[in-house]
């Protein structure tokens, strides 16, 4: 064995110790740095390369994956709002969506509402997909419903809009829950606005009586209880701009397909 | 107060080391991990449940409840998942393109064929053996060719270089629902997402295991010695016998 002096092995323990309370004031300097706002700026930019990597290596129309029957999760848990619980909303339901009707408006040549059952005769697309939450969990459910590209064609879409904006039937603080996405996630060919889920009509927990399915990005990108969509040319002025209620509300990223 | 080994370097000679891209690299990774071992505990703190296959949610089994992180271990301190993802994917990227640019650099300034090279006569007449003793002496350099790395360093620099960061970085890509679409293979590689996020929390315990050990080492190598030439490129040859 080598012979370690007693000072040599002190200052190494000393050393040791030194190292730990260093992470430990590095940790807490990470919190005031992400409250500087330069920095802050640098940090978020993080989402904006992360979308354009994306949009540079995945192919706009390439498919999420979908599943088997045999694959889909046994439950699929509810998570966000489970009942947006407004007097409207239980008349709603009460009224089982007969005077519901859905908006779709904005940068559109011909504004259009639709009602349930007008909806439910728009062709549908059936997938098994996975539902990603920005927590971790996942599920596979089956959702069915009209691509929201037939939706944005019915009403003649216009150039100039470049994001969906999605108004929902829940409150909070008082003003509706909002989501938007990119065009490229709009057109694309899975993203649908699904009125059945696991061959059931949609039930109020996952978002009755539409909910976004926008399979390529994270669970709270999927907007349940959608009442209007509208064709925007930006996200500023809508909310505090960032482009949905969490990402106004706690600075979840806009982008949400990593 | 320095170690005995470098407060009297004498006329022991001082050799150039490792080069600039290595050091670079070195620091910035090392910034890298810190970051996104942090921020990964806090995100693992929103569902602290790890599962295999294809899915997994509250009521599906879980091979593993992790522990709740406590907040001197996350960034940030105070539970904020959305702030620990931007620390996390912001540092992915710095961490993801770091390994590319030091895989190129050392392809081109030959460090990966000079040092870190493995070849079958370190697995032979029980040299393995052999370098598991010396480290349990604490002697960590042939004295005939001090600068060579041995079998271990070999070996460990090159799982963490060639498998683990690699693996953090494709398990980390297969739970990204946008590339799941554009790269599927990935799902498969690993099984489905589920076993992805479990193979990744399994890398990074490995990332940890591999940084306590190298720290441990640095220390009873001589961390005078060693952090410099790890900054200026500069390493002081330590004396036969010693550490």
């Amino acid at each position: 064995m080598t012979l370690m002096t007693r000072r040599a092995l002190i200052s190494r323990g000393a050393l040791a110790g030194g190292a730990a309370a260093t992470g430990g004031m590095l940790l807490s300097g990470c919190d005031r740095l992400a409250e500087n706002e330069q920095f802050r700026q640098i940090l978020f930019s993080g989402e904006k390369i992360n979308y354009h990597l994306q949009r540079l290596v995945v192919d706009r129309n390439a498919l999420a994956p979908e599943f088997r029957p045999d694959q889909m999760s046994p439950r699929f848990r509810t998570n966000g709002t489970a009942n947006p619980g407004t007097p409207e909303y239980g008349r709603m339901v009460a009224e089982n969506f007969a005077n519901w009707r859905l908006k779709i408006g904005g940068l559109v040549t011909k504004p259009t509402e639709l009602s349930l059952p007008q909806l439910r005769s728009i062709p549908a697309r059936t997938q098994i997909t996975r539902h990603d939450c920005v927590e971790g969990w996942s599920a596979i459910g089956k959702w069915h419903g009209p691509t929201l590209k037939s939706l944005l064609q019915l009403a003649g879409v216009k150039p100039e809009a470049r994001y969906v904006l999605f108004t929902c039937a829940d409150l909070y603080g008082g003003k509706p829950y909002y989501e938007t996405i990119d065009m490229t996630d709009a057109l694309h060919p899975q993203t649908i606005l699904a009125w059945a889920m696991n061959d059931r009509v949609l039930d109020v927990g996952h978002g009755a009586p539409v909910r976004l399915r926008v399979e390529r990005q994270l669970g709270y990108k999927h907007a349940k209880y959608v009442m209007a969509i509208d064709a925007v040319p930006s996200l500023s002025g809508i909310g505090l701009g960032k482009g949905g209620y969490w990402e106004d509300r706690i600075d979840y990223d806009w982008f949400a397909g990593i | 107060m320095l170690p005995p080994a470098a407060a009297s370097p004498g006329t022991r000679p001082t050799v150039y080391r490792h080069r600039i891209a290595t050091r670079l690299w070195h620091w910035v990774n090392a910034i890298a991990i810190f970051v996104l071992l942090g921020s990964g505990l806090t995100i693992l703190n929103a569902h602290p449940h790890l599962y295999w296959g294809v899915y997994g949610a509250n009521f599906d089994h879980a091979w593993l409840h992790t522990p709740h992180w406590p907040s001197y271990l996350t960034i940030p301190a105070s539970y904020n998942l959305a702030i620990a993802r931007r620390w996390h994917l912001s540092f992915a990227l710095i961490f993801a393109f770091s390994l590319l640019f030091l895989i190129i650099a050392s392809l081109l300034n030959r460090h990966f064929q000079r040092d870190l090279r493995l070849r079958a006569r370190d697995f032979r007449g029980g040299v393995l053996w052999h370098d598991f003793k010396e480290h349990l002496a604490l002697r960590f350099h042939d004295p005939k060719n001090p600068q060579a790395y041995n079998v271990f360093q070999k070996l460990s620099y090159a799982l963490v270089i060639f498998v683990l960061i690699p693996l953090m970085i494709l398990t980390g890509l297969a739970m990204s629902p946008g590339m799941n679409a554009g790269w599927p293979w990935l799902l498969d590689l690993f099984g489905g997402r589920q076993s992805a996020r479990s193979i990744h929390f399994i890398a990074a315990a490995g990332l940890v295991a591999f940084t306590i050990v190298h720290l441990a080492l640095v220390i009873l190598a001589g961390p005078f010695n060693e952090v410099r030439s790890m900054i200026t490129g500069r390493w002081t040859v330590p004396p036969e016998g010693e550490i």
